[in-house]
């Protein structure tokens, strides 16, 4: 695995994986010394075009206890604003020495663009295409998911998910359908007709328009946020008619298991798709979302930098095994 | 492939080993038990088992992964993480006796120092190995041995215990006879 564009790039081993290597060091997280020494000397650029908060200050917290130094790089206030192209910043970066680039993009397949070129040498790791995938976020929902549900070293089979909204703009639907799927979970997309991306019921997943029909029986319900950003036309009639029918609320809420999760990849737009009450409650796992969003994004960084480069692994030790 | 230690004398220098430890340090209250996966870590316990039996009093036993302080880590692929266990009164101020199966060149001593150091500030650390093969490649000794197994650098030592392997041996393999 040299880069993370896609949940398709990881089989379901190495997704497990990544989700136990992000259990041991989320206990680096909550112990008393929260640096490692694993990335020391490696530079990662953080390289966003398009706005974020949580993604990127969790790569730059993930890769600084791990001891890289992070440059940030974002649209506003860098050459990208006056129209530079990707391939000149890509070169930019590669003269800078960058092992790793964190990409978050507007265009859907930027990560790939920049993976697929020479004009870099560094991993590429999708922090978010467009409305193509985020398999970052994907991977910590699962964690999220496994770390209340599951157990440790298992997949998530069984599990029933509920992912509910704007799903025709959603990049984290997507690769979490993919990874959820891959996981053994049983996942139901619930969204208005308008919402569904065409070719949807390819996916490995349920689509219902009735939203209080599937979260009965639902073990974690997550709900996305309407883009209103990526929305040039009218997607449905108002924002009361969709809270509504689509919008998770105390009502739903009572609907739900005692042990079932309420997530939000975040930014939330509350009133919207969720109500205060909805997102601050009891089953609300949005605020440790993030926190385990850095320790997945540590194990990202581990698994895709701490290792040999590929190709380079000659010198490997004879103390193999015994030492 | 030759056997350099059958089960009963690995049983034996365990015996010995967690006498020692009790010597040295004046009994089991002080000592923490820090096995480094998988094998060490399994050892440990083992070494625990024995303490308790003598002593009749729990003793805190714990594993302790290494990986992310390898000095060789860009050498290899990477490699999954194994668990790190403190027992509930931490190293803080307490004896703590690393236990691995293999010494040979110091590094992984070297490593588990400094995750170590990141939980804590013990007393004092103390080191039991299994077989101590040499060739060290840092000033780094153990203070309870298993066994010396003089070996040369193009040997390997194999150390199979029950828990994982099916049977309790230590071979060595390679290197002209």
């Amino acid at each position: 695995m040299k880069h993370l564009l896609s949940i398709n790039d990881l089989s379901k081993s190495e997704a497990i994986a990544i989700l136990d290597t992000a259990q041991e060091l989320a206990r680096v997280s909550d112990g008393p010394m929260k640096k490692l020494p694993t990335l020391r000397g490696r530079t990662i650029v953080n390289l966003f075009a398009e706005d974020s908060t949580r993604t990127r200050i969790s790569f730059e917290a993930a890769a600084k206890r791990l001891s890289a130094d992070v440059i940030n790089f974002s649209a506003k206030g860098s050459s990208i604003s006056k129209g530079e192209s990707l391939k000149d910043t890509a070169q930019t970066l590669q003269a800078m020495g960058a092992d790793a680039v964190i990409i978050r993009h507007g265009a859907s397949g930027a990560a790939q663009r920049l993976a697929d070129s020479k004009w870099m040498s560094g991993a590429v790791i999708n922090a978010g295409d467009g409305t193509h995938e985020h398999p970052s976020q994907a991977l910590l929902d699962a964690f999220t998911i496994r770390k209340h549900l599951a157990k440790s070293g298992e997949d998530l089979t069984g599990i029933k998910v509920v992912i509910v909204g704007d799903v025709l703009h959603s990049r984290v639907a997507r690769s979490n359908v993919l990874l959820l799927a891959k996981l053994g979970a049983d996942v139901t997309l619930v969204a208005p007709p308008t919402l569904l991306p065409v070719g949807v019921e390819s996916w490995p997943c349920n689509i219902s328009y009735d939203f209080d029909a599937a979260i009965v029986g639902a073990d974690a319900v997550m709900m996305l946020r309407i883009q209103l950003e990526r929305m040039s036309e009218m997607f449905f009639p108002n924002a009361r008619e969709y809270s509504r029918y689509f919008g998770l609320n105390s009502d739903r809420v009572k609907a739900l298991k005692p042990s079932t999760l309420v997530m939000h990849p975040g930014p939330m737009n509350r009133g919207l798709e969720i109500t205060a009450d909805a997102a601050d409650g009891a089953r609300s796992v949005i605020v440790e979302q993030v926190s385990n969003g850095v320790s997945v994004r540590m194990a990202i960084l581990y698994m895709l930098l701490a290792g040999a480069p590929e190709g380079e692994l000659d010198g490997i030790n004879r103390e193999a095994g015994a030492l | 492939m030759s056997l350099a230690l059958p089960a009963p004398d690995i049983t034996r220098a365990l015996t010995r080993i967690s006498h020692e430890i009790l010597e040295r340090n004046s009994g089991s209250e002080s000592i923490t038990l820090l096995g480094i996966p998988t094998r060490g870590a399994h050892l440990a316990k083992r070494i625990a088992t024995i303490i308790e039996s003598i002593e009749k009093v729990p003793i805190q036993v714990g594993t302790l992964d290494i990986t992310l302080h390898r000095d060789d880590l860009r050498m290899r692929p990477p490699r999954a993480l194994m668990p790190t266990l403190i027992p509930p009164l931490g190293v803080e101020g307490r004896n703590v006796v690393l236990v691995d199966d293999v010494l040979f060149s110091g590094r992984t001593i070297r490593a588990a120092l400094d995750a170590l150091g990141e939980i804590g500030r013990p007393k004092s650390v103390q080191l039991a190995v299994l077989v101590d093969r040499g060739h060290r490649e840092l000033p780094i000794r153990a203070d309870f041995v298993g066994k010396n197994l003089p070996t040369s650098i193009d040997q390997s030592v194999l150390v199979h215990l029950t828990e994982l392997d099916g049977a309790d041996e230590v071979l060595i393999e390679g290197g002209a006879k």
